[in-house]
């Protein structure tokens, strides 16, 4: 099943984005549709598209934001990315490998490089499973420890990157509270050596203070073990923290995308522009021209025609917008800033 | 704040539970003055939001019971009065939102239903008179339509929609006082700068006091003017939301701005979270509770709990270190 690396460069060219490190995860057109269910004698007829055709690519040891509002598909993105969903249409290529078509057999070998962190750290660990058994799970799996004493050796270390004592193995998840639980689901992660794990939403159960230890924990750890993050949230500030590039999604499309600094300070998509105003900011001196998006998100499940966007956005053009979506275009050439809007902020 | 329109003082509020005796709420002291927005932060358990059902005596009991303290209403104690004054009191001069507007929506009504029973409840015995309030009310939060979605039932509208139908059912009666508890924590980002909008228009329009219950910080910088910090069932810190931000006056204030990612500090700044967690409240040290978790502990703070004192008009933190805090 293995297939030889793509030699085009994948999903979209660039030209001039600043790290030339190989790409890890890209989709190529990818998209899930769901079947809206409720219609019991016209059956597939309607879908919900979740994701719509979204490419997209992750480095080695990069990070890359991933921000919408609910429904907007982000973290559907994230699991056709793992294939723990599969892709109506459109392709998944990891390390140069297409794994679109591959069987769940098949994706095995794979499935110890890439890892996924869940937002809700009580529902995502087995409550009847002791810390030593959840995190020792993925290297028996996996094979990674010859003996128990090795076994025993890994899980400890695991523990203690993650910050958590030695004498926490013994425990069941109940017994922690919601950052150290996520700091256990991290633990497990970390267990089978991943180049690229999935954080949907990792923090967002978590208590600010808390929060800030979970994000400097995972900075850390691509500094030095170089893991690729696809961070999934719907929370931009901390986005822009954790990020050295930022996608933003709406009714299942990426409609902009460039590095963390560019998106923030130069923000061209409309939408992208209404969520940095809608954010509020712990600034009191802060006097934010409060510019409400009007309306709210339409369905999925008939998107109006044209740009997605178009009718809550106040740069519409009529005749163009609500007729014909826009390319995904760079603009300016070679900047890697990509925007998908025929009357972009200029 | 001579003015102030709500009064809590020294509020108690406790929990019995198997493991024993545990004070959600501790000594809670703080005013609301008229017409302005004070915002009660903290995290979870720190006893925010059972203060706000403290204030409407609707602490489940039991295990929940209000110890003792004063919750002074425009002079009147909330706590020595009958629970048929109560009955007056809620809805009527003080109002409650929840995160979850299913929390007091009733699914199996229509909105306009139980608009129109909060109505006739305090104001007008007359249906037609309580249905038309209703549609004015569904209209000044914004819902479209208001005349076709009176009819609507909850499950009919979508999130936004909900909070907003249950802000209109909280403001029928004109409240003098809404708790908000966590209003926009279930709504995506440009919903909840909507509702936030919505919810200081209607402020200025009604003259009415928020008391916002939040752990956002943002939102505690864009819409209170007085800040009330609570940590592990006390009030830490009060103060202005300016001063506040610009200089924290308790340890766990100033962690939790530092705590939060800034704009344009790039990847390398690592956030300064707070380390450690927060206490069991069940077995709080003897000293000062942020004591395990802070950087400018002092042999004092584990010994001796400090009071919440005043340092300048408007303004007080419960540290014995309070002046070094924003040096």
């Amino acid at each position: 099943m293995t297939e030889p690396a793509p030699s085009a460069p994948l999903a979209t060219p660039s030209g001039a984005e600043e790290a030339p490190a190989r790409t890890l995860v890209a989709t190529q057109g990818v998209s899930k549709y769901f079947p809206v269910p409720g219609r019991l004698f016209r059956r597939g007829e309607r879908f919900v598209r979740a994701v719509d055709g979204v490419s997209l690519r992750v480095r080695q040891g990069e990070t890359v934001g991933l921000v919408g509002e609910s429904g907007c598909g982000k973290s559907t993105l994230g699991r056709l990315i793992l294939r723990l969903i599969e892709p109506t249409f459109g392709r998944v290529i990891y390390d140069g490998l297409d794994i679109t078509r591959r069987s769940q057999r098949d994706l095995r070998p794979l499935r110890r490089r890439m890892q996924i962190i869940f937002q809700d750290p009580y529902s995502s660990l087995n409550p009847r499973m002791t810390v030593r058994e959840v995190v020792g799970e993925a290297i028996r799996v996996h094979r990674l420890a010859k003996t128990r004493a090795q076994e025993e050796a890994r899980i400890v270390e695991l523990l203690e990157r993650v910050g958590l004592r030695a004498d926490a193995m013994d425990r069941y998840p109940h017994e922690f509270s919601g950052g150290q639980r996520q700091r256990i689901g991290i633990a497990r992660a970390l267990a089978v050596e991943p180049e690229f794990i999935v954080c949907d939403e990792p923090v967002s159960a978590l208590d600010v203070s808390i929060q800030a230890q979970i994000v400097n924990l995972l900075v850390e750890l691509q500094e030095t073990l170089g893991i690729s993050y696809l961070f999934v949230s719907h929370d931009l500030q901390l986005v822009e923290h954790v990020s050295h590039r930022v996608a933003v999604m709406y009714l299942g499309k990426i409609v902009e995308q460039a590095s963390a600094p560019m998106l923030y300070e130069r923000p061209r998509h409309p939408y992208t522009v209404a969520l940095l105003r809608a954010a509020p900011r712990p600034d009191p001196e802060h006097k934010r021209v409060r510019l409400v998006l009007e309306g709210e998100v339409p369905s999925a499940i008939d998107p109006p025609a044209g740009c997605p966007f178009h009718p809550r956005c106040e740069r519409a053009v009529a005749g163009t917008c609500d007729v014909e979506d826009p390319p995904f275009e760079e603009m300016p050439r070679d900047s890697g800033h990509r925007v998908a809007c025929w009357n972009p902020v200029p | 704040m001579d003015d102030a329109l709500l009064r809590v003082r020294d509020l108690v509020t406790s929990f019995h539970t198997d493991r024993g005796v545990l004070r959600a709420v501790d000594q809670v002291t703080f005013d609301v003055p008229r017409a302005t927005t004070v915002a009660l932060v903290g995290e979870s358990g720190c006893g925010k939001s059972v203060t706000a059902l403290s204030i409407l005596r609707l602490v489940t009991s039991p295990p929940g019971r209000i110890e003792s303290g004063t919750v002074e209403l425009e002079g009147r104690d909330l706590l020595q009065i009958s629970e048929r004054a109560m009955r007056e009191v809620r809805g009527n001069l003080v109002s409650m939102i929840f995160q979850e507007p299913m929390t007091s929506l009733n699914p199996v009504y229509t909105i306009g239903w139980q608009i129109i029973e909060a109505v006739r409840l305090h104001r007008t015995r007359s249906r037609r008179v309580a249905r038309a309030r209703a549609i004015e009310l569904l209209h000044l939060v914004g819902i479209s339509d208001p005349d076709v979605h009176v009819d609507a039932y909850p499950h009919q509208l979508s999130g936004g929609q909900r909070q907003r139908a249950m802000i209109a059912m909280a403001l029928a009666c004109e409240p003098r006082l809404l708790l908000a508890d966590e209003p926009t924590t279930a709504l995506d980002v440009t919903i909840a700068a909507q509702i936030l909008g919505l919810l200081s228009s209607l402020q200025q329009r009604l003259k009415m006091s928020i008391l916002l219950i939040t752990h956002d910080l943002g939102i505690v910088a864009e819409n209170a003017e007085h800040v009330v910090v609570m940590y592990a069932g006390r009030v830490v810190e009060v103060a202005p939301v300016r001063d506040l931000f610009a200089a924290p006056a308790h340890p766990y204030t100033r962690g939790l701005l530092g705590s939060l990612p800034r704009p344009n500090a790039g990847r390398t700044h690592r956030l300064a979270a707070i380390e450690g967690i927060v206490p069991d409240l069940i077995a709080l040290p003897t000293g000062c509770r942020f004591a395990d978790r802070c950087a400018m502990r002092i042999d004092r703070c584990t010994r001796e709990e400090p009071d919440l004192m005043a340092f300048e008009p408007g303004r007080s933190s419960r540290c014995w270190r309070a002046s070094e805090v924003s040096p």
